[in-house]
Parts: C-alpha cells; sequence; structure tokens
C-alpha cells in the first residue's frame, strides 16, 4: 500500500507535470472536461468521489455514473467528483512518483473524501477495485479503516451477489441508485456533522465508524457485509446466512425508483478520444422477455418507460450541452418500448440532416426493426446487430429466446436488400444441455444468412459472427446450472472456428475460455472467494477484462493458496434445496419463481412476453404499494387491486423460500 | 503529427486541390484561441472533434464533406504537440452559409472547455489558401522549472547559433536542426525563447532543440506564443 503523507492538489499537480508525457493518452489523467463540475471543496458539507474502476476510456460513458454524479452535485451540500483506473504505464509511474489516486475535478486524494462510490457492473472490475483502494492509500480491506477513512459503498449489476467482494466494501447498494445515494449521504452527514461538533474539545467522541454503518444498513436496499455471517455444510455449500446484530434486515430487498426520473442532459465531454463518445438516453428499464440467460432481465423489473416527449426533449438538451455526435437511445430491448415508432419517427424529424449519429441497439429479429432501422436513414449508425442466441429449436425454447430459423432468414434477407452489407448476429455458446450438433446449427444458420445474403446483393454481403460463452449468473433461472468444462467450450470453438472461417465473408469473434471462468467464478462464489480475490490481486492479476492485465495464472494459484477448488464454483450443478452465498440479498424476483422458470427451461417449455401474462415473479408483491401509489401505464406488471397493506406482508414473503419437488 | 524532414522540400498538400472546389456558396471564418491547462493533453485529431462538438454547441452551421463519411470541414495552421500551452491556435473553419460573427467570440467561448478560450474571429477569403500552407514560423517560450546554471545555458545557446548545421535523428531519419531556428535567445525573465520553422515538411520542434542545450524536456513549460503567417 502506498503510504505517504496527504497531498495537496498542488502538489499532485506538480507531480503529474513531470510524468503526463511519458504515458500513453496522459488526457485521461487531467479533468477539464465539459460539463465536469468542480465546486468549493470547503463549502460542501459531504464530499463523493466516484470511481469506475476501468480505463477513463471505458468509465466516463458510463450511464450508471452519470445519473449519480448528477444526484449528489444538485445538492448544495455536498458534492461528486470522478475517478478511473489509471492504465498500467500510468499506475507504474504514479507509485514510482508516490502519487496518490486523485479525482479529476479536484486533483485532491480519494482518501480526504467521505464517500467512495465504486461502480461494479461486472465481475472483471474486483481486482482493480482492491488496486484502487490500494493506489489511493486507503485500507483494502473493510476491517482495518477506521474513522479516518471513506466509506466505500459499491453498487452496479454484480452486487446481485455480493459476497466475493464483502470483504472490502462497507457497504453495497443492492438496486437503483437515484435515491438511495441521497439516503446514504444524509445518514453520512448526520455523523460527520457529529464529528465536527465534537472535534474542537480534544476528548470529546467522535463518531463509530460500525454505528455510522450500522445506520446505513437500517436504510432499504443498503447491504453492510460485516454484519452478517455465513454458515457452510460440511459439503463446501451453505447452511444459512444471518445478521450478527440486531436491526440490519435479514434479507436485503433491491432499492427501485417507482417512476424514472428526468434522465440526465448534461454529459462530461472527454476532451479525447473514448469508447463511446455519445448522447444516451435511457428510454426504458427493465425486460418484459424473460430470456433466462439474462442477468439484466431478471434483476431490473419491473418494466417502466419514459414518455416520447421526455426522451425527446432530454435528447434535445444534452445535444445541445454536449454537442456530441451521437445520440444512443438505450435499454434492454428497443423494439419493446410502447412507442418506439412514434420515438424513433420524431427523432428522425428532429435530427435528421444533422450529421447526428442515431444509435437504438437492441432490436428485435423481426421486419419492423427494419422499418424502425430506416426511419433513422441517413443518421443510422454502423451495420445492423441482432441477437438470435442459439439456433436450434430445443435451446431456443430452453433459453426462452424463441425466434424461428425463418424469421431469422426473411429479417436478415431484408435487411441486405434495404441497403446493409453488414450484420452482426450474437450467439451464445455454453447454455445448459447444449450439444455440437446444437453448436453446429449456428454454423449452419450463419452460412444460410450469407447465402441469401448473397442472392440479394452478391459477394457485397458480410457477416459478422459474435459468440460468447455463457456464464450463469445469481438471481437468474440458470443459477442452478453447470458451466461448460474448458474441453467443452474448446470443442464448441473449434467447431465454429472450422465451420466459419471457411468463408472470407465472416467474420467470427469468440471470447477466451478463461475469461468466461473467471467471471463464472465470481459471479456464484461465496465469502470465501474474498481470499481468493485478494490473493489474485496481490499475485499480481488487475485489469482482468484486458490481455495486458488479467493473470490466468494468479488466479490459480490463489485458489490453491486458500484450498478451494475453482471447479465448486463453476462445474457444479447445484441441489435444487440449495442455500446461495446470495440468499439474503433479492432482486425481488423470487426463488420460488426462478426455480419453476428453470423446471419449465428443462421441459423446453416457453414462457411468452411478461406483458401478455404475468408469471407472479414477486415483483408486484414486493412494491405493491408502490405500484399501487403509480397505477396504469408506468409499469408494464399489472395494477394492483387489492387494498393497502399497512404490515411488512408481503415482504416476509421473501424469506428463503424452500424450493424442490 | 508534423515529420521533420530536410528544408527546402517542396510542400504539397493533397487538400488544396479538394478545396478549390468548395466556392461561392460558403463562409470562412478563422478562430484565434488559446490552448491551456488540462487542454494541453488533447492532441491535434482530439481538437478537431473538440471543434466539431463546439460547433454543435453553438448552433453553428457547419459544412460537412460529401460521401459515405462526411467529415467537417476545418483546418488547424499548426499541429500543437502534446503538453504544450499556446496563446495563438488558428483553426480555419468553413460554414453551410454566412452568419453574423460579431458575437462569435461569445458565443463560442459559453460552451467551450475551460482550456480553450477563443480570441478572435474573423472572416476570411473562402478562396484563400489552405491556412496550414500559410505558416512560416511559430514562436515559442520555455519555462524552465528546474535550477539551471545561467552562463552555461547562454554558452550552449551561443554556440548553437554559431554552428553551420547540427545533425539530429529523428524516428530514423537524419535531418539538420540548424536551418529551423530561426532565433534562440536567453530572455531577461529566465524563458528561453525560440523561433522555429513550422512550414510544411519543415518544422522545427523545440524539444529537439532543448535537447541540444541540454535541458530536460520534462523540467520544462512551453507555451506557443506567436505563428507567423505568409502574407
Amino acid at each position: 500500500m502506498l503510504t505517504h503523507q496527504r497531498l495537496t492538489p498542488a502538489q499532485i499537480e506538480s507531480r503529474l507535470d513531470r510524468i503526463l508525457l511519458k504515458v500513453q493518452k496522459p488526457g485521461r489523467y487531467v479533468g477539464g472536461e465539459l460539463n465536469s463540475i468542480t465546486k468549493d471543496w470547503d463549502k460542501v458539507a459531504t464530499k463523493v468521489a466516484f470511481v469506475f474502476p476501468d480505463i477513463y476510456d471505458i468509465g466516463v460513458s458510463n450511464v450508471g455514473l452519470k445519473i449519480l454524479y448528477d444526484q449528489v452535485n444538485q445538492r448544495e451540500d455536498a458534492l461528486a467528483e470522478r475517478a478511473y483506473a489509471p492504465w498500467l504505464d500510468m499506475e507504474a509511474l504514479m507509485r514510482e512518483h508516490e502519487i496518490p489516486l486523485y479525482t479529476l475535478e479536484s486533483k485532491r486524494p480519494l482518501a480526504d473524501f467521505d464517500i467512495i462510490g465504486v461502480s461494479l457492473p461486472y465481475e472483471t472490475l474486483y481486482t482493480n477495485t482492491l488496486n484502487i483502494l490500494d493506489l489511493a492509500g486507503i485500507p483494502v480491506r473493510s476491517d482495518e479503516r477506521d474513522e479516518t477513512h471513506p466509506i466505500i459503498v459499491a453498487g452496479g449489476h454484480s452486487t446481485m451477489n455480493p459476497e466475493p467482494m464483502h470483504a472490502f466494501i462497507d457497504a453495497f447498494v443492492v438496486g437503483e441508485g437515484e435515491e438511495v445515494i441521497h439516503d446514504i449521504i444524509n445518514t453520512v452527514q448526520s455523523f460527520k456533522r457529529l464529528k465536527v461538533e465534537g472535534s474542537k474539545p480534544v476528548n470529546l467522541p467522535t463518531f463509530k465508524r460500525e454505528t455510522l454503518l450500522k445506520e446505513l444498513a437500517k436504510i432499504q436496499g443498503v447491504y453492510v457485509p460485516r454484519f452478517y455471517e455465513a454458515y457452510y455444510l460440511e459439503d463446501g455449500t451453505l447452511s444459512h446466512i444471518e445478521p450478527t446484530v440486531p436491526d440490519v434486515p435479514k434479507i436485503v430487498t433491491k432499492r427501485i425508483v417507482p417512476v424514472l426520473p428526468p434522465p440526465p442532459t448534461k454529459f462530461i465531454v472527454p476532451n479525447i478520444d473514448i469508447v463511446h463518445n455519445r448522447v444516451s438516453v435511457e428510454i426504458m428499464r427493465g425486460c418484459t422477455r424473460g430470456c433466462r440467460f439474462c442477468h439484466a432481465g431478471m434483476i431490473t423489473r419491473p418494466v417502466r418507460e419514459r414518455t416520447v416527449e421526455e426522451v425527446l426533449q432530454a435528447a434535445e438538451e444534452a445535444i445541445r450541452n454536449t454537442g456530441f455526435e451521437e445520440l444512443a437511445l438505450l435499454s434492454l430491448s428497443s423494439s419493446d418500448y410502447t412507442h418506439v415508432l412514434e420515438l424513433v419517427t420524431r427523432v428522425g424529424e428532429k435530427f435528421g440532416g444533422t450529421h447526428l449519429k442515431i444509435g437504438l441497439p437492441s432490436l428485435r429479429i423481426e421486419s419492423v426493426s427494419i422499418d424502425l432501422m430506416e426511419k433513422l436513414k441517413d443518421s443510422r449508425s454502423g451495420g445492423f446487430t441482432l441477437a438470435p442466441e442459439a439456433a436450434t429449436e430445443r435451446m431456443r425454447r430452453i433459453i426462452n429466446k424463441f425466434i424461428p430459423d425463418e424469421d431469422i432468414i426473411n429479417t436478415t434477407r431484408e435487411i441486405y436488400r434495404r441497403g446493409w452489407t453488414t450484420i452482426k448476429l450474437y450467439f451464445m455458446i455454453g447454455h445448459p444441455s447444449e450439444t455440437l450438433e446444437d453448436v453446429q446449427a449456428i454454423a449452419d444458420l450463419c452460412n444460410r444468412v450469407l447465402a441469401e445474403g448473397r442472392k440479394v446483393i452478391g459477394m457485397k454481403a458480410k457477416l459478422n459472427v459474435g459468440v460468447s460463452t455463457f456464464v450463469p449468473k445469481s438471481q437468474t433461472p440458470f443459477q442452478w446450472v453447470s458451466c461448460d468444462t474448458p474441453e467443452q467450450i474448446r470443442a464448441k470453438q473449434s467447431l465454429l472456428r472450422r465451420e466459419l472461417m471457411r468463408d472470407r465473408s465472416i467474420k467470427l469473434s469468440l471470447t477466451k475460455a478463461e475469461d468466461s471462468f473467471l467471471e463464472a467464478w465470481l459471479s456464484r462464489g461465496d465469502r470465501r472467494m474474498a481470499d481468493v480475490v485478494y490473493s489474485a490481486w496481490k499475485n499480481g492479476s488487475k485489469f482482468d477484462a484486458w490481455q495486458e492485465g488479467q493473470k490466468y495464472e494468479a488466479w490459480m494459484q490463489a485458489f490453491e493458496e486458500h484450498w478451494l477448488d475453482p471447479l465448486f464454483y463453476t462445474h457444479r450443478q447445484r441441489r435444487t434445496d440449495e442455500v446461495f452465498p446470495w440468499e439474503h440479498i433479492t432482486a425481488a424476483v423470487r426463488k420460488n419463481f426462478l426455480f419453476q422458470d428453470f423446471r419449465a427451461s428443462l421441459e423446453g417449455e416457453i414462457r411468452v412476453d411478461c406483458r401478455l401474462n404475468c408469471f407472479a415473479c414477486g415483483i408486484l408483491p414486493t412494491f405493491a404499494n408502490m405500484r399501487r401509489e403509480n397505477p396504469g401505464d408506468v409499469w408494464k406488471c399489472p395494477d394492483v387491486k387489492s387494498p393497502l397493506s399497512t404490515n411488512t406482508a408481503a415482504m416476509s414473503s421473501l424469506k428463503l423460500p424452500v424450493v424442490g419437488d | 503529427m508534423t515529420e521533420v524532414v530536410y528544408e527546402g522540400q517542396k510542400a504539397t498538400n493533397p487538400q488544396d486541390a479538394s478545396q478549390s472546389r468548395y466556392y461561392g456558396f460558403s463562409m470562412r471564418i478563422r478562430i484565434t484561441f488559446i490552448k491551456q491547462g488540462a487542454l494541453r493533453y488533447t492532441g491535434h485529431l482530439d481538437l478537431h472533434k473538440l471543434w466539431e462538438r463546439a460547433a454543435r454547441r453553438a448552433e453553428l452551421p457547419l459544412a460537412y464533406s460529401q460521401g459515405f463519411h462526411p467529415q467537417p470541414k476545418m483546418n488547424l495552421a499548426a499541429a500543437l504537440p502534446l503538453g504544450f500551452s499556446s496563446r495563438c491556435e488558428v483553426l480555419d473553419m468553413r460554414l453551410e452559409h454566412d452568419i453574423p460573427i460579431d458575437d462569435l467570440p461569445t458565443r463560442l467561448n459559453q460552451t467551450l472547455p475551460p482550456g480553450i478560450q477563443v480570441m478572435d474571429v474573423e472572416q476570411v477569403d473562402e478562396r484563400a489558401p489552405a491556412l496550414q500552407t500559410q505558416v512560416l514560423s511559430s514562436e515559442y517560450d520555455v519555462e524552465l522549472t528546474e535550477a539551471v546554471d545561467e552562463a552555461e545555458l547562454q554558452q550552449k545557446i551561443d554556440s548553437v547559433i554559431k554552428s553551420k548545421a547540427i545533425p539530429r535523428e529523428r524516428r530514423g531519419k537524419m535531418y539538420d536542426l540548424r536551418p529551423l531556428i530561426e532565433e534562440l535567445r536567453l530572455r531577461p525573465d529566465g524563458k528561453l525563447f525560440m523561433r522555429l520553422a513550422a512550414r510544411e515538411g519543415a518544422t522545427g520542434r523545440p524539444e529537439e532543440v532543448l535537447d541540444v542545450l541540454g535541458i530536460a524536456f520534462e523540467g520544462t513549460r512551453i507555451e506557443r506564443t506567436r505563428l507567423i503567417f505568409q502574407l
């Protein structure tokens, strides 16, 4: 750990001046972007540093942090600044010159802040998170921090199973952050104020970190792992997890906002090229399709849409505020947005001829999608991307994403016909019970799509095929299943290479088997995995999503050091009555529902879009009062008719359900 | 980035020919701006993007090229090396139609990041040659952030001035730095002043001069103070 004295912003800047020209893309480390906010440090009570634990180029465009940055900076009594993971070259120089990790706005060390909010959307950022704390001179383990250290809070999709990070994070936010961030700030503020008032007379007691964390644990949607204990059975699975103190919830239910608040429009405009140079407007949150492999689709329920007016207004404002050359209308499934046709028509009218590119990702495979893209004619960006995910009827039934071959062929043929020369198709291998025949079908389908395309536009037709490896995630119907073994994955990948790389018009991209395993150990890992994460980082693993950083060997060594078997986490079919490490965390989709859906998958039974038929996933009973207060089109769930309940009976139904036959 | 090559090589600019096509119906404006602070670390290509966005924010009718990947029509006079600040960057921008330009500095400054500040906007003849072909030389102030022996430095400067040729190698190519140095002196305020050739294909780089003088690049702060154009 860097143990330096607290540097002032001026000292940090002067040290930076000497090293910045020695690193790639120094613009990552200097801030000064349009729409970034630097407040007067001494006039603000609570300081929050938001960290995206990957490089600037990826972190800046993260919409979640953008929302939170806005929320906090709107308060007069708080400020929010940003930090990202320095790339390897910069990190080495920072350590050499003893520069602690600092925020881009004020150039203050992270250790000067009251709260550090880390975004953890995926598992490959775990080692980076440890590295960032270390670079900031903050003890990596939660129990080694004292009252002088910031409170480390983490949120994002991967916190649906927070256990592998339980030793490093003080408090996890489960679910949506827009409201809970204010609750957290208010709580911290009430303690820190005590500290300021009491700090003059030397002997007056200041706040206790433990007490503050206990208060945070009372906020709905906040999980403070130090107040829970996990008990194991002899076979290494869990017996149970329970609170060690009174007053903290037995089960932490995710936080949601009843209605999506107005989207942020003052996006930070980087002064260097980054991955997504664009304005993003979230048009809808959640998804009703119920694809069984999809983590996001299970944990972001219920579906809430923004109005066309609101989206248009936000888009216009954001373009005016940023000057970005691209507008992305984001959701998990754009085609399912109720007013998608109207939205696209009006976006086309408003921005046509302005050299603005418009992105509408996640379209369904149907001809209507092409009509939508046609409306954006001149402003559409890039190729046409579709995600069939699987290529046999059996697999499609198992994963609950049923698109017949004929629909895929007809749609892609039509896309080629209407002027796109490149189509990108996404598939996954490693779905439960998948065989080589199912994988062969992916290759056959791709070849057919291209052959049909050639009939229409000849040899100009190109096809990009992306095939990733399925990783079972917590809180989904596939949380019980085993991953494919490395041998199975390699066999499937080499089949695809053999079948698809013969044709020069097909570009195939595959994910490395090792990358999937890293994700797989962690996505369903228990508390013991925290030691493995720690040792892997100590052994030199960081930037696990990057070839340059990840060290597979470091991970294997870490497993050995702690007598744990990686296969226990990946290649094991879970017992139907198994207690999962994330059992005390819920996305409000009940385990019973997930299990029924898993059973349905084994039977090859399709469940339709839940806008058409509610399958009682658990969202409505959990948030019944919220739904009652916000009836109608705001949610895509049925209305709640029952009278207002004043007790918490709804919540008690979430207590560890017993599943099985 | 501009390459340093032997002086005297004929400047050819492939854009010249295409630019002669834009006549009659577009307005060309010339923006002089300061680039400093965090923006010192924004390179030449990224700066183009920055101006394209600034134009969109200020609702200027920026002209674009035709074709499948339309590019905004703008030119920067001379690439500024990464890490340098400047008081005198110059950019030409073509607009689809005429607009009043009196309030443009204010309009643009309202939407620019803190490290960029517009000093002046003027309309120029749209048929004038491309901006980057008109630059002759560039002046720099070099602040020395580490203590140096001034007498010794002065001696080195004198010997540079007196020498007939300073053969240097850069990116595997040999060239003569001497003819690219038009002026070099230590100013009374302790800053080093240099005027270097900045013609297309014959551009002197301040860090090369510093190297000859035995001054470590990281111990300096360099600012471009003036661009000298062909009249």
